[in-house]
């Protein structure tokens, strides 16, 4: 009943009317405000450190790495450290915290701590050759590696007629969350309560744990209201966390680190770019028969998510298509920069556009129709992906594709923009599309790992809570949940309440990241709610809520919880040494399509029109959906034609919103949404994830747009008016 | 930090002679831009809002006077000044967000002395005059003659900005064109503003120069009637009056090349 209509946001009132209170806006008596100072260099040793002495240093809380018992990030590896104590690996790296009651004084001393280093050689770019004197991971500074193997492509590539290579490359993204990385900690009843904004509670207390060498419960993780996140709130709020709670324990105090946008962009996580090689061999009917590829992502200076990010992107870089012999080697590869993280789409993006780049160049050599070499190769059920995963899931990729050429007006669009530009002085219209696909959930066996848990709890006043890990940071999280556990139950929603996401509280039902929360997370609340109708008699509906009170009758002071754990279905097998197998649960399916124009004056792009035509299981509410996959469009956009990090010493120099230029509304075209539904068995009421899958189709839809406009091969985002201009000069002499 | 808050220009001009580091702050949307990176200590602001005969706008037969405190709203907000004086309307439209318009004036755009403002090619274009006041003197300096380096004028320390004036004429001939990074809230990587009348084409470009400035060669071979096939001929005369720089927003080489052919294909419409 809740599911499938749109219930007014759960979060939405006092996000609205100002009364949500974001990390800044908590005030607490006598808190101190804290300051990060960070390297000026890009790589070197630290001799000295100089406290300018006009300053009265004795007022200030000092913090450095001798501070922190374990001096470490804990995430995949311990390899990043809190505070660098020696070795500098990158511009920006922490070095030494400072608190002061007062911002003002704060303001001074940061800039009065300065440092003596030696620099040492830098690397500044994934691909470029390396010297020993630049190893600082391993003995080859590649942080992961991974291969795919399916069938026999060297036999094929050996006697192909026809090779088709491209070499595809992305820039890094900058998250521009509206609110900035923020966190504050305080003693009470003998913990520590560190509160910020983030995405995941619970890695923010395991990095903590692992820091300070406490227990668990040493501490209290409070996720406050949360100004977006889009990955960047993955990883990133344990460093803020671990040098909030040095602060605090060092001083005995309150104590608040909240960065500007400035600090912010200069010094947190990016989208990892990316260079992609392709290799295809092709028969002249444009069926794939073998595919090579070779992944490179640009990892930072530590490890942090790089893994898992090239996981997810090696396993969808041979895109939504169907060939029996594939070669796929990925590394992810250390530069001096600040690290790379997660965001959105996490891999996948940077790997679909180099894949659906690939198809349009492949189409154009064969004088197909891009479209029709898509619809040759896309897998149908029955088909296996790179993986060898089975797709059997009764979609129809070829109609979904078809429905969004006919709602785009694909054809007539074609031939009409062809007309336009043998007329135009100097306007040039195209129309370009991507097919896709992106998995929901953990990749592999991530989810038995992460063992989530959910709690549904029925208290005496008949009121439903639902326990979870699991944050809001704008995408809807609080208001679908309510839904999933109302229509369960068969309530209406305002019986349901979320709790805050607060580790004394909430079990660890995982982080809020890789388009799991909805299928995963409301998948356990279901079955949760399944024990707590079990437990009062087996009735839902309005007359579930008086069972429940008859329960806590004939119960007195005993909670009512439903708990349920993550098991993973039979039909998932995954294979990790090899790559081989159910990568993920599902994946949604995407067709879209991007109209653009190109003055040939300015060499700028704009985008007119755009469809975007998903099939995600079931849509759980139809506008935060529509939100969802709007979000995703304009975040791509940004990606493919503007969102430029200019970096200076490995580190951006651009941080800021005047020079890092995301779409305004006025850059937008209509962006009009088709869902088509289905009831794919592993999420609640049928739904998959959604959250990334719009990220990955816009970029490669824009550009390949961009190329037919223009009647030439782009290779590289984002496509910002310089770089065509440049291209445009090398390639295109005579006809601009 | 101390704000004086003036309540008539005299007050305001004594205040500026006595102290002329003081700081005149009028919308303030450029002095609050980089407000956080500054210590402030020491600063003296001057804020100008509660002078009224600053804030006023005229037009008669001959010339538009606009105040000290006339802001892009008032200009777009006027038919009249519009149908005059068109480029006006059309370069205030394109100015940060309409935010910024209803605050920003087009004295604070000149004494701001950016490179890259854009309410300066348009006035300059249509020959604006620029009224500066002390004290002791006033002295009226044309626009296309203020600017002396970057973020350098001709303006004293103890003087104020107290109007601007364009005279009417009839225009064969107008158009400006800017070139941002996005359709708001960019600053201009290039753009140009060209005017034509009796006595001839006036060109205005900016973000190609330490400050706003004529492309005076371009102006005399247009006045000549020299034709242009490619954007090339046109770069080729353009390189005498500009010299754009590589920075974070955009490149020498894409400024320069994009100014040539956004002339070009005007001229060739
Ligand atoms: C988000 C944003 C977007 C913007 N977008 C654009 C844009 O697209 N194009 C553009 O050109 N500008 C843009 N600006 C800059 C700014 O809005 C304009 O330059 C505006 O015209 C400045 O006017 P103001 O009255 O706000 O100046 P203020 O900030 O008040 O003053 C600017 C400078 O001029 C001095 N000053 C002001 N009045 C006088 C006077 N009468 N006599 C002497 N000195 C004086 C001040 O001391 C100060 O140094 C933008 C600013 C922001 C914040």
């Amino acid at each position: 009943m809740a599911i499938g209509t749109d219930i007014p946001r759960v979060d939405g009132i006092d996000k609205l009317n100002g009364s949500a209170r974001y990390v800044d806006d908590l005030k607490i008596d006598g808190i101190l405000h804290a300051a990060t100072i960070r390297s000026t260099i890009q790589r070197g040793r630290i001799k000295a450190i100089h406290f300018d002495p006009s300053i009265d240093w004795s007022k200030f809380t000092i913090v450095d790495h001798r501070d922190i018992p374990n001096n470490q990030i804990r995430l995949i590896e311990l390899d990043q450290v809190a505070l660098a104590s020696d070795e500098i690996r990158h511009k920006e790296e922490p070095i030494l915290l400072i608190a002061h009651p007062c911002p003002r004084e704060i303001q001074r001393a940061r800039h009065a701590i300065t440092f003596d280093v030696e620099p040492l050689p830098a690397v500044d770019d994934p691909c470029q050759p390396l010297t020993p004197d630049h190893i600082q991971h391993g003995d080859d500074n590649v942080f992961k590696s991974i291969d795919i193997h399916k069938g026999n492509p060297d036999t094929v590539f050996a006697s192909a007629d026809r090779i088709i290579e491209g070499e595809y490359k992305t820039g890094g993204q900058e998250h521009v969350y509206l609110e900035t990385q923020g966190m504050l900690a305080y003693h009470e009843d003998g913990k520590l309560v560190v509160a910020g904004t983030m995405q995941c509670p619970y890695y923010v207390l395991d990095a903590l744990t692992h820091a300070f060498d406490k227990p668990r419960d040493a501490f209290r993780v409070v996720q406050t209201p949360t100004g977006g996140g889009f990955g960047g709130k993955e990883d990133f709020p344990s460093n803020m966390a671990v040098h909030v709670a040095a602060l605090a324990c060092k001083s005995g105090k309150p104590v608040k680190l909240i960065y500007d946008r400035q600090e912010d962009m200069a010094a947190t996580t990016k989208r990892h770019p990316s260079v992609v090689r392709h290799r295809t061999a092709v028969d002249d009917d444009g069926k794939l028969l073998a595919m090579d590829i070779n992944v490179v992502l640009d990892g930072g200076a530590y490890v942090t998510l790089s893994p898992v990010v090239l996981s997810r992107g090696v396993i969808h870089t041979a895109g939504p298509y169907h060939c029996d012999n594939i070669h796929i080697h990925g590394e992810a590869r250390l530069t001096n920069s600040p690290p790379n993280g997660a965001f959105r789409g996490f891999g996948a993006p940077q790997t679909l556009f180099a894949v659906e780049r690939h198809m349009d160049v492949i189409a154009t050599e064969l004088g197909l129709d891009p479209a029709e070499l898509r619809r040759r190769n896309m897998i149908r059920d029955g088909d296996a992906t790179a993986t060898s995963q089975p797709i059997n899931d009764g979609v129809d990729r070829v109609a979904l594709m078809d429905n969004t050429l006919d709602a785009a007006q694909y054809d007539t669009r074609s031939t009409e923009h062809a007309t336009f530009n043998k007329t135009h002085p100097y306007l040039r219209r195209g129309i370009g599309l991507a097919t896709f696909f992106h998995g929901a959930g953990f990749t592999g066996a991530g989810e038995v790992y992460l063992a989530s848990e959910a709690w549904v709890e029925a208290h005496p006043d008949g009121q439903i809570e639902v326990l979870v890990a699991n944050t809001d940071m704008g995408q809807g999280t609080t208001t679908i949940l309510t839904q999933i556990a109302a229509d369960r139950l068969d309530l209406e929603p305002r019986y349901v309440t979320l709790a805050t996401p607060d580790t004394s509280r909430v079990p660890n039902s995982g982080p809020t990241v890789a388009s799991r929360t909805a299928m995963i997370v409301g998948h356990l609340i279901e079955q949760a709610c399944d024990q707590i109708v079990e437990r009062t008699g087996g009735i839902k509906g309005r007359a579930l809520i008086e069972a429940i009170e008859a329960w806590h009758h004939a119960n007195p002071n005993t909670r009512l919880i439903g708990k349920a754990k993550y098991h993973k279905p039979d039909v998932i097998v995954w294979d990790d040494e090899k790559y081989i197998g159910h990568a993920y649960a599902c994946y949604g399916w995407a067709t879209y399509v991007a109209d653009v124009e190109v003055d040939l004056r300015t060499f700028s792009v704009r985008v007119t029109d755009f469809v975007a035509a998903q099939e995600i299981g079931r849509v759980l509410n139809p506008t935060l959906a529509r939100g969802q996959i709007q979000g995703g469009v304009v975040q791509a956009i940004g990606w493919a034609l503007t969102e430029d990090i200019v970096t200076r010493d490995g580190a951006m120099a651009n941080g800021q919103m005047t020079n890092y230029i995301i779409p305004t509304s006025g850059d937008l075209p209509p962006i009009r949404v088709i869902f088509e539904e289905s009831e794919s068995p592993f999420g609640p009421r049928g739904a998959k994830g959604i959250g990334e899958l719009p990220m990955d189709g816009p970029a490669p839809a824009i550009l390949n747009a961009i190329c037919k406009a223009l009647g030439t091969q782009l290779y590289e985002i984002p496509m910002t008016p310089e770089r065509l201009m440049l291209h445009m000069e090398e390639h295109a002499h005579g006809t601009v | 930090m101390k704000v004086l808050r003036p309540t008539s220009r005299n007050e305001a001009l004594d205040m500026l002679a006595d102290d002329p580091s003081i700081r005149p702050i009028a919308g303030g949307t450029d002095l609050m831009v980089s407000w956080h990176h500054h210590d402030k200590t020491g600063w003296t602001l001057m804020d100008l809002s509660r002078v009224d005969d600053l804030n006023t706008m005229s037009m008669d037969d001959h010339a538009l006077q606009l105040g000290a405190l006339t802001s892009y709203w008032d200009v777009i907000a006027s038919k009249d000044v519009t149908n005059a004086f068109p480029l006006l309307t059309v370069a205030a439209r394109q100015v940060g967000a309409i935010q910024i318009q209803t605050r920003g004036t087009w004295a604070g755009n000149i004494a701001n002395g950016s490179p890259a403002a854009d309410g300066v090619p348009v006035m300059m274009a249509y020959n604006a005059i620029v009224h500066l006041q002390s004290r002791t003197e006033s002295t009226d300096v044309p626009l296309d003659q203020y600017f002396t380096g970057y973020k350098q004028s001709v303006r004293k320390p103890d003087q104020l900005i107290v109007g601007i004036t364009m005279p009417r004429t009839s225009h064969d001939h107008e158009w400006f064109h800017k070139v941002g990074a996005r359709s708001a809230q960019a600053i201009t990587k290039v753009g140009v503003a060209m005017v034509k009348n009796g006595s001839g084409w006036r060109v205005v470009a900016n973000s190609v120069a330490p400050f706003v400035c004529r492309c005076k060669r371009l102006e005399s071979a247009l006045n000549d009637g020299q034709s242009f096939a490619t954007p090339a001929d046109v770069a080729d005369i353009l390189k005498h009056d500009i010299a754009p720089i590589d920075d974070i927003r955009s490149t020498a080489r894409y400024r320069q090349t994009v100014l040539a052919r956004l002339i070009h294909a005007h001229i060739n419409e």
